[in-house]
């Protein structure tokens, strides 16, 4: 009885309606809390408000947004989607699917701005649901994910120049572990072994060995002999990390880099905000540099999908978010915080650091020789459950003594069981 | 009125049913249902058949966290009630200090594992904790890493358990000695019985009652023992130490894979059902024949 | 018969005087080891607590902080002052408890009075019920997140604390009852019954005579029900955002925070003060505790 008294008296608490003039209004699931990308956020959020907008944040921080994206299904599936939702890669297309989308209301926005020219076009196909017919999603900026960041004390202590090849890589790290030195700072959590699994297979494999591999499945290259000889890489690698790597955040990773504990990580350019933090300089106290490879880049945008929404106010927040998220000084302070690059095209690379600027001539060229390649670990380039049968395989061979051929079996058969 | 005052009783457990039909049955169902379907980011309606079943059984990965779950819930199980007796009878023992030593016993209990999980993962982990502290002690030989072994991993994850649970274990059992007669005690004395026999023989099995909410309570964290696993492995090294709860959330909500999340949720329910309904059933059988 | 009986006793305790202090000694000794095992967690997130981010860094996990220094504290619980996803504890603990006292009432109440009619108005098929309750501790939650969900958006409390306090009240119930039904099965009918002949009601009883007797197992469930609320995780993760949502996901944010620094001492410090309030209740309810357990577990 008391329950259903309760339950009366929680609907009619519900039903109070919301006092509101049509203010837009912006629900923004998100999972940066932290640091240089809380503070980047700020920026929008500012902006946001300025414009007389009403912005409801809704952090969810932890694993890479593992625990927001539980939150998010849960708002969508109690038909109360969130205006806006840090997602990114092709799972904006599978919401699409579910039929949560559209109308899209941010399209207009979009063409009336000309996103189309403001934006390269991979990076635009990234963004557009229906079939490739409207915009659905903005991107706010460009991760490369085949960084290798070193300590340039213990590099010049030691003689090692930046190794331009796996060959290299590997003789400077018998060298630095002879020295009691950890060649590889790693922490072996899922999401990292494949962010250096795909490094190396980039590297070792080349660009249209990966792209056959991670961006079309190819289950001959996905079981293939180079890619027994990626995974002999790897196991490599792992001979390269210390025993307390399983488990270890990436930052304390970088942060024995930058005490010089450990000379390399393999990591993408948000690293670069750890370096930062504690006031180390590129090219003086640290060095980034691309991965081995032929002229690859590993991309990674992230990005914001705008849901389909009820109410005026809603749309308008949504409509307002787009356009400030494409704003060329959002884009330009919130990367120079962040350490990626703007998505957009035409944003001054001046104010950005030197590691950045190699990002943005590096992308140009990897576009030009076909090197330019969505990073599947970091979910840009397959649908969840494929990317998902993959890592599985990568750490679980980076953590045993599985074979590589064993291993090269083994991720062709998951990719054909996840299908 | 007579008819009222006669289901009383009845009608106050309804809504009760009510929201449990609703919420637990219902739910079940529902997850039965949709486990039948082709679901992927979010729930669809169409029947599909049982492949979400067969695609889950050829998955290596769900094999793994099958078997870690039937190492963890034995090993946490038996060490949770066997540190709980052990404790427990300790304790009765006219202690001094009880109060106090009861409270540190417990009080893992009282904090959630989001925190207590990055500690554990310190004293654990060979670079920073128990290992490195003997290193330094000056016991070169000393190892203890089973955190980063992929053999060893849901051990660590059991001793993390246990801390955590054996302590409310504990508290039951010495609630139950508490309740024993002093009198038994003292007659089972006089007729020359040692301490050991006394408590075997005659007080645990006694203890009937206290031994099933024991049971209750450690299956139903061990199932559910997710927290736990986040907090200290997330599962690895590698996938080492996965667990079905884990596997379940990471394929609903990080896979889109809600099928194959419900196909894996309803084989969990039914391993619990098979194990458990049984045992309770017959607990209850005994209550009433009494 | 009496003398002869102490007399025999007397003898047997004063044989074993000198073994029983070896066993004393032995006994003490086990007692500590586990002390060290349950406090180690314990130790080192105090002893981290109050270091600074250079000791931790260089120093043993193990070691003292060479001062007391409250400033870690401080960040958790109010922050650094400087705005923008600047997690800090303060307005998360007061959502807490807005959602526990509720939940844990409601449930605890229903589960009494479960308990009660289950086991003083017996009816036929009343352990199938029961075994219904029962069962419900097992559902697995993850499963569950879904249609909870959905049935929260069609109740139009998905998003708020009302929601997750029926979503606490739903699954706690199942524990309530146990607890209670437990315990009343072990209370002696007879008062029940003469009340009854003396025409007292289900209500009344209940009222007059069950809930005064209650006090311990109430305890209990409290202490549960106010442990399983406040630390719960998934249900606030899943169930609220933003500004309403509870601490331990407040915590979690603080902790796990993308690609800030680590700052451990904070981290450490804010578990503790996350834990505070669940702490305070075992160390003041702790005697209850025992004491509730054992009128409940044990069928004299």
């Amino acid at each position: 009885m008391k329950m259903k008294k309760l339950l009366v008296a929680l609907i009619a608490l519900a039903l109070t309606p919301s006092v509101s003039f049509a203010a837009p209004k912006a629900e923004v699931l998100h999972w940066w809390t932290g640091g240089g990308e809380a503070k980047a956020l700020k920026v929008l959020q500012d902006d946001f408000a300025a414009q007389g907008g009403i912005w409801l944040d809704m952090p969810v921080s932890g694993g890479g947004g593992d625990a927001a994206m539980q939150t998010l299904k849960a708002r969508i599936v109690a038909n109360d989607a969130p205006a806006a939702a840090q997602i990114k890669g092709p799972t904006i297309q599978e919401y699409d699917e579910e039929g949560v989308v559209g109308p899209y209301n941010i399209d207009a926005v979009a063409q009336k701005e000309g996103w189309d020219n403001l934006l390269s076009e991979q990076v635009a196909s990234h963004m557009k649901c229906d079939d490739g017919k409207a915009y659905c999603a903005a991107p706010v900026n460009i991760h490369r994910i085949d960084w290798i960041w070193a300590n340039k004390k213990v590099l010049d202590e030691n003689g090692i120049k930046m190794p331009s090849t796996w060959a290299e890589f590997n003789a400077a790290a018998d060298k630095l572990q002879a020295k009691g030195i950890i060649p590889l700072a790693h922490g072996s959590q899922p999401w990292q072994d494949a962010t250096v699994f795909e490094a190396v297979a980039l590297g070792i494999g080349g660009n249209d060995f990966y792209r056959k591999a991670f961006v079309e499945l190819d289950p001959a290259t996905l079981g293939g002999a180079t890619m027994s000889k990626v995974f002999d890489q790897m196991r490599k690698l792992k001979g390269y990390t210390d025993a307390g790597s399983p488990g270890r955040d990436w930052n304390i990773a970088t942060g024995m880099v930058m005490e010089g504990k450990a000379a390399f990580q393999i990591m993408g350019d948000w690293a670069k905000g750890e370096f930062s933090a504690n006031n180390q300089a590129p090219g003086k106290d640290y060095i980034c540099a691309p991965t081995p490879s032929d002229n690859g880049y590993l991309y990674n945008v992230d990005s914001f999908i705008f849901f389909k929404v009820k109410g005026k106010e809603k749309v308008e927040g949504q409509k307002l978010l787009a356009s400030l998220m494409m704003g060329k000084n959002f884009q330009k302070v919130f990367n120079i915080y962040k350490g990626s690059i703007p998505a957009r095209l035409d944003v001054s690379m001046d104010e950005f650091d030197m590691c950045a600027k190699k990002s943005n001539a590096d992308l140009k060229t990897a576009a030009s020789k076909g090197g330019l390649l969505p990073s599947f670990a970091h979910g840009m380039a397959l649908k969840l459950a494929q990317k998902g049968a993959i890592q599985d395989v990568v750490t679980e061979h980076f953590n045993s003594k599985m074979s590589s051929s064993d291993a090269a079996k083994k991720l062709a058969a998951a990719v054909k069981a996840s299908l | 009125m007579f008819w009222l005052k006669k289901n009383l009783p009845k009608l106050v457990l309804t809504p009760s049913l009510g929201i449990l039909s609703w919420f637990v049955y219902g739910f079940i169902f529902w997850t039965i249902y949709i486990s039948f379907t082709k679901s992927k980011m979010l729930p669809r309606y169409e029947l599909w058949g049982i492949d979400q079943y067969i695609r889950l059984w050829k998955m290596p990965r769900w094999h793994v966290a099958v078997e870690n779950l039937l190492i963890f819930t034995v090993l946490f199980i038996i060490l949770c009630i066997a540190i709980g007796i052990l404790l427990s009878i300790l304790l009765d023992q006219k202690i001094r200090a009880e109060g106090f030593l009861r409270t540190i016993y417990l009080y893992p209990m009282a904090l959630s594992f989001i925190v207590t999980g990055t500690a554990w993962k310190w004293v654990l982990n060979p670079t920073l904790g128990i290992e490195k502290f003997a290193h330094d002690m000056g016991f070169e030989t000393f190892k203890f890493d089973w955190l980063v072994t992929p053999e060893m991993s849901i051990y660590t994850i059991v001793i993390a358990g246990v801390w955590q649970s054996s302590g409310f274990i504990m508290a039951i059992f010495l609630a139950g000695l508490r309740s024993v007669d002093d009198e038994i005690i003292k007659a089972a004395k006089i007729d020359g019985a040692g301490i050991f026999s006394i408590y075997s023989k005659i007080i645990l099995p006694m203890m009937r009652p206290v031994f099933m909410s024991a049971i209750v309570i450690l299956v139903h964290l061990s199932i559910k023992s997710y927290d736990l696993i986040i907090a200290l492995t997330s599962g690895g090294p590698g996938i080492s130490s996965d667990m079905p709860a884990v596997f379940m959330t990471t394929m609903a909500f990080h896979r889109s894979e809600v099928g194959l999340a419900s196909a894996s949720a309803i084989m969990m329910f039914l391993t619990v059902s098979a194990i458990v309904v049984p045992y309770l059933y017959s607990e209850l059988k005994r209550e009433d024949a009494r | 018969m009496q003398d002869k009986e102490t007399l025999k006793l007397n003898k047997l305790e004063a044989d074993s005087k000198r073994k029983n202090t070896i066993y004393r000694w032995i006994l003490y000794f086990i007692l500590a080891v586990f002390v060290i095992y349950y406090l180690t967690p314990l130790y080192v997130m105090i002893v981290t607590s109050f270091k600074t981010m250079p000791e931790i860094r260089q120093g043993n996990l193990f070691s003292l902080p060479s001062s007391l220094k409250f400033d870690a504290w401080k960040q958790a619980w109010d922050g650094t002052g400087y705005k923008g996803g600047d997690v800090f504890l303060k307005p998360y603990f007061w959502n807490s408890i807005k959602l526990v006292v509720p939940a844990v009432v409601i449930s605890t109440l229903l589960g009494a009075i479960n308990g009660y009619a289950l086991t003083k108005w017996r009816f036929k098929g009343d352990s199938y019920v029961f075994l219904l309750f029962l069962f419900g501790t097992f559902i697995p939650y993850q499963a569950i997140l879904l249609p909870m969900a959905r049935t929260l958006g069609v109740l139009g409390i998905s998003n708020s604390i009302n929601g997750l306090i029926l979503v606490h009240v739903v699954y706690g119930i199942c524990f309530t009852t146990l607890f209670c039904r437990n315990y009343y099965v072990s209370i002696s009918d007879e008062m029940v019954r003469a009340a009854r002949i003396d025409g007292a009601g289900f209500f009344k009883i209940f009222f007059k005579i069950i809930l005064p007797i209650s006090i311990p197992i109430i305890v209990v469930t409290v202490i549960w029900q106010f442990t399983q609320v406040w630390n719960d995780f998934l249900f606030g993760a899943t169930f609220s955002f933003g500004e309403s949502a509870p601490i331990q996901v407040a915590l979690n944010n603080l902790v796990l925070t993308g690609t800030a620094v680590k700052r451990y001492n904070v981290d450490m410090a804010a578990a503790i003060i996350t834990g505070i309030p669940t702490l305070i209740v075992y160390i003041l309810a702790g005697n209850y505790f025992i004491k509730g357990l054992t009128a409940g577990s044990v069928k004299g």
